[in-house]
């Protein structure tokens, strides 16, 4: 590829050499004006309109909108389904994490590919695979409306689609990686040296977790849990397959936001940008966290590179307690 | 990494246990009912399902926006990526950081917001569309709701290449005498290829199974403004589960053949790295 260059050697080379490799001020600024422009076209205009809509009939509409006790119902799901789905994909995810960086065994990258895969599934597919499996119509369907819990002396019918199991069972598959993916590289890039040593010392496998592992993966953890959350309460696709929207019961922000738009009044589409302005508000505290954490461990990075250069060799996310 | 040999670490029983339970419960099992609703049809009432005219309609909106929209986002995204790693210009930190939002604003928000910024009375709508750019409502509305949600996928592939790009060889070219535009096109673009390639490839994907935002922004009429999982949506409505079901089958395949390539994609990419 570089060989082309040679074929030409191009007159007025006096012009280049002066300015290397360095494109001409006015090429630099046309270009920059452009990708300026296409941010603001397509990043800052959307965010600010959100807000702006909000607030566009006043503030006092604006909470009159939010405390809408339907809205209310919403916000309060949403945080219930992200209560329930992130922990447990945080269990699943370090556990994972565990499994694959720390140990050797046969069909790994195959487990690696099984994990990821929720990430190239539509979730509106995604949705559908929970309504086929615990739909009326699908293969669990009946038989938990034939068998109710018994739990002291009631009977209780099991409902997961359009219910909030559906809900939560939906949301955990769309966010099924996220922790994994961010825990795997950093339980690698540590190594195995510092568990065995804690070990050879008479620690616990508990305790040499707690105390020497946990610490040193902290940050991608946090880093896997922000991403992990953020999406779990902006879904939409599968939680609108297995939700049924009923107003008040199934319905999570991401989808009232959908039904008040539907709406058509000028009074619903700006409760559906009111109840909009909270999610965007979550995607910039996840972005501006995720910010923090990546300039916190490239800053630890170099300082950790600086410090230990000699020893050091290629370590993807270390911290700082890997060095005390 | 860890070796086997030596390894005295405790545990792997008990998280293998964990991790094949969750996979279980969660991905196999829901992907195995789907499989085999899927394996009931006969071929060729599945092949009359997936293909009927609507359905064929969908599919050419949802690859027909989405190759645009990828189309759209290598051009913007490399773009993006090159005057972000080499130039400093106030408010680059910023934008570097925005660059995610469209991964972190959840979908629903952002078809909301882009359909009213496109609507006739939006603040961009107010002067498209008296120049006939109509934006909400209309196929080009999905590409533009597509190149949002895709818009990340580029500049983050083509950003740590950009950055780990030696300077010399650059400088060679100048020195034998190449123009800045000749050094581009002859030895920057080609290492640029692959990286740009996958991301593509990532933001194809990425746009053939969206739905939240493309809902608030497409007509969602039947032949021309139902996207593929939108149709799905449709059909599960109606109770024709079947329906669904072979739209499904459709989309996932397309996803993995997808994932394969892009797979692919990523190998040449490090190779070429190396």
């Amino acid at each position: 590829m570089a060989g082309n260059v040679k074929k030409k050697v191009n007159g007025d080379s006096h012009r280049q050499s002066r300015r290397g490799t360095e494109e001409s001020p006015i090429v630099k600024w046309v270009l920059i004006s452009i990708a300026l422009a296409f941010c603001m076209v397509f990043l800052l205009l959307p965010l600010v309109n959100v807000f702006a809509q909000a607030l566009g009939q006043g503030v006092k509409a604006y909470f009159i909108a939010l405390s809408d006790p339907d809205s209310w119902a919403a916000i309060r799901l949403t945080l219930i389904v992200a209560a329930i789905s992130v922990p447990l994909n945080v269990v699943f995810g370090v556990c994972a994490a565990w499994a694959i960086a720390k140990f050797n065994f046969r069909g790994k990258s195959m487990l690696i590919t099984l994990i990821d895969l929720p990430f190239s599934v539509s979730p509106v597919v995604a949705g559908l695979m929970f309504v086929v499996l615990f739909g009326m119509n699908g293969f669990l369907g009946h038989w938990l409306q034939d068998h109710p819990l018994h739990l002291f002396g009631k009977e209780y019918e099991i409902k997961i689609i359009f219910a909030i199991p559906g809900i939560v069972l939906a949301t955990m598959f769309v966010t099924f990686p996220f922790v994994a993916r961010e825990l795997i590289p950093v339980m690698q890039a540590t190594g195995t040296e510092q568990e065995q040593a804690a070990l050879t010392l008479g620690a616990s496998g508990w305790t040499t977790f707690w105390h020497v592992t946990l610490p040193s993966v902290k940050w991608g953890l946090i880093y896997g849990i922000i991403l992990c959350n953020a999406r779990a309460m902006g879904e939409f696709g599968a939680v609108s397959v297995v939700s049924g929207h009923i107003v008040g019961h199934t319905e999570t922000m991401p989808l009232r936001v959908q039904s008040l738009y539907e709406g058509g009044s000028a009074a619903s589409g700006a409760a559906a940008f009111a109840v909009a302005s909270l999610l965007a508000l979550l995607a910039l505290v996840t972005l501006g966290l995720k910010t923090l954490l990546e300039w916190k461990q490239a800053r630890e990075y170099e300082r950790a590179q600086h410090a230990l250069a000699p020893i050091q060799e290629e370590r993807k996310f270390p911290s700082p307690e890997d060095f005390r | 990494m860890a070796t086997r040999k030596f390894n005295a670490l405790p545990g792997f029983g008990l998280t293998m246990g964990v991790t094949a339970f969750f996979l279980t419960v969660m991905v196999l099992i829901p992907f195995a009912a789907l499989v085999i609703r899927a394996c009931g049809l006969s071929w060729h009432d599945f092949w009359k399902l997936a293909t009927n005219a609507r359905a064929m309609a969908a599919y050419k909106l949802t690859f027909g926006a989405s190759f645009f929209a990828a189309v759209g986002n290598v051009i913007f995204g490399t773009l993006l990526a090159w005057v972000l790693v080499r130039y400093e210009f106030p408010g680059r930190r910023i934008i570097d950081a925005m660059v995610d939002f469209p991964f972190a604003l959840p979908t629903a928000v952002a078809g909301l917001t882009l359909a009213n910024l496109f609507a006739e009375n939006g603040w961009l709508g107010k002067f498209l569309v008296p120049l006939g750019i109509k934006g909400a409502f209309t196929p080009l509305g999905v590409v533009i709701a597509l190149t949002f949600v895709g818009m990340p996928f580029v500049v983050r592939t083509l950003q740590p290449v950009l950055e780990h790009l030696e300077r010399e060889v650059e400088e060679a070219a100048a020195t034998l005498g190449a123009g800045r535009l000749r050094t581009f096109v002859s030895v920057i673009a080609p290492t640029l290829l692959p990286p740009v390639l996958t991301g593509f490839a990532l933001a194809f994907a990425r746009a053939v199974g969206e739905y939240g935002s493309v809902v608030f922004i497409s007509s969602n009429k039947p032949f021309g403004g139902e996207i593929a999982p939108f149709l799905i949506m449709m059909r599960l409505e109606q109770y024709d589960y079947t329906g669904a079901i072979a739209l499904a089958v459709v989309l996932l395949v397309i996803s993995f053949i997808l994932l394969a390539v892009i797979n692919v994609l990523e190998q040449w990419a490090s190779h070429f790295q190396s």
